[in-house]
């Protein structure tokens, strides 16, 4: 039989949670015994999504939630980040390669396709007004 | 994450130590500005040797701070950049304006050439 878990971690939107994510979520997915490349992969592409809710999602000021939730299924990896902020009205423009609404940020507009060219599945939903939804997934040792 | 500076010749070389991401990006923006501005450099390297984890938030700092030197008519390059590193500087296109060099001798070498 598979081997299943999941776990669900909550923050707000402050940039020193980038790290604590994706360390996080790295530290919980270990115990499926992923390779290191694997591992670096995956807190690459949580870091994207992660800096996306805390960039764009809430106002300035705002203590804004973001919520990850994590499943392991057998050698399936998913994992949900979630924000309940101004929402993305056009997701495709939004997952163009260097398409970017903060340029004077020096973002590159290169997150989306970090975490497409990292992980097998990238979903993104999104209602204006009402928050983000990512979902990544990745199964491991494929080869 | 740590940034330490050396320079030799007109090339300044900046060692990142740590990791890069959106949050670390800023402070090692303005260090990098600060140097550049108080030294009569023309070249800019940018060591990787020492960074143990990098986003897409790399590529902004490493562009930005393209803009800047290419208006001094100056190059810039990456050095020793890890696996993970290299594919995300290279889906992003940023190859086709910054150098990469497998190691800081061959940068200086080909820069001064």
């Amino acid at each position: 039989m598979d081997y299943n878990n999941k776990m669900r971690l909550e923050f707000i939107n402050k940039s020193e949670n980038e790290s604590f994510a994706r360390v996080a979520v790295a530290a919980f997915i270990s115990q499926t015994d992923p390779t290191i490349e694997e591992l670096i992969e995956i807190k690459t592409a949580i870091s994207e999504a992660v800096t996306n809710s805390i960039i764009h999602a809430y106002e300035k000021n705002e203590e804004g939630i973001i919520v990850i939730q994590c499943s392991i299924n057998g050698q399936t990896i998913e994992i949900i980040i979630e924000d309940y902020g101004i929402g993305i009205s056009d997701i495709e423009k939004a997952r163009e390669p260097l398409y970017t609404s903060k340029p004077e940020q020096e973002r590159s507009g290169m997150g989306f396709t970090v975490m497409e060219t990292f992980m097998d599945e990238v979903e993104v939903q999104s209602v204006p007004g009402e928050g983000t939804k990512v979902i990544l997934t990745k199964t491991l040792n494929k080869d | 994450m740590k940034v330490s500076f050396e320079t030799i010749d007109n090339i300044l070389i900046a060692q990142l130590e740590g990791e890069l991401d959106h949050h670390t990006a800023k402070e090692v923006r303005d260090e990098v500005d600060k140097t550049i501005d108080a030294f009569f450099i023309k070249h800019l390297l940018f060591d990787f040797n020492k960074v143990t984890f990098m986003d897409s938030s790399g590529i902004g700092v490493i562009i930005g701070r393209y803009n800047k030197i290419h208006d001094m008519n100056g190059r810039v390059g990456v050095v020793n950049c890890n696996k993970y590193v290299d594919k995300i500087f290279e889906v992003s296109g940023l190859y086709s304006i910054i150098e990469k060099f497998s190691n800081l001798n061959e940068a200086i070498k080909s820069i001064n050439e």
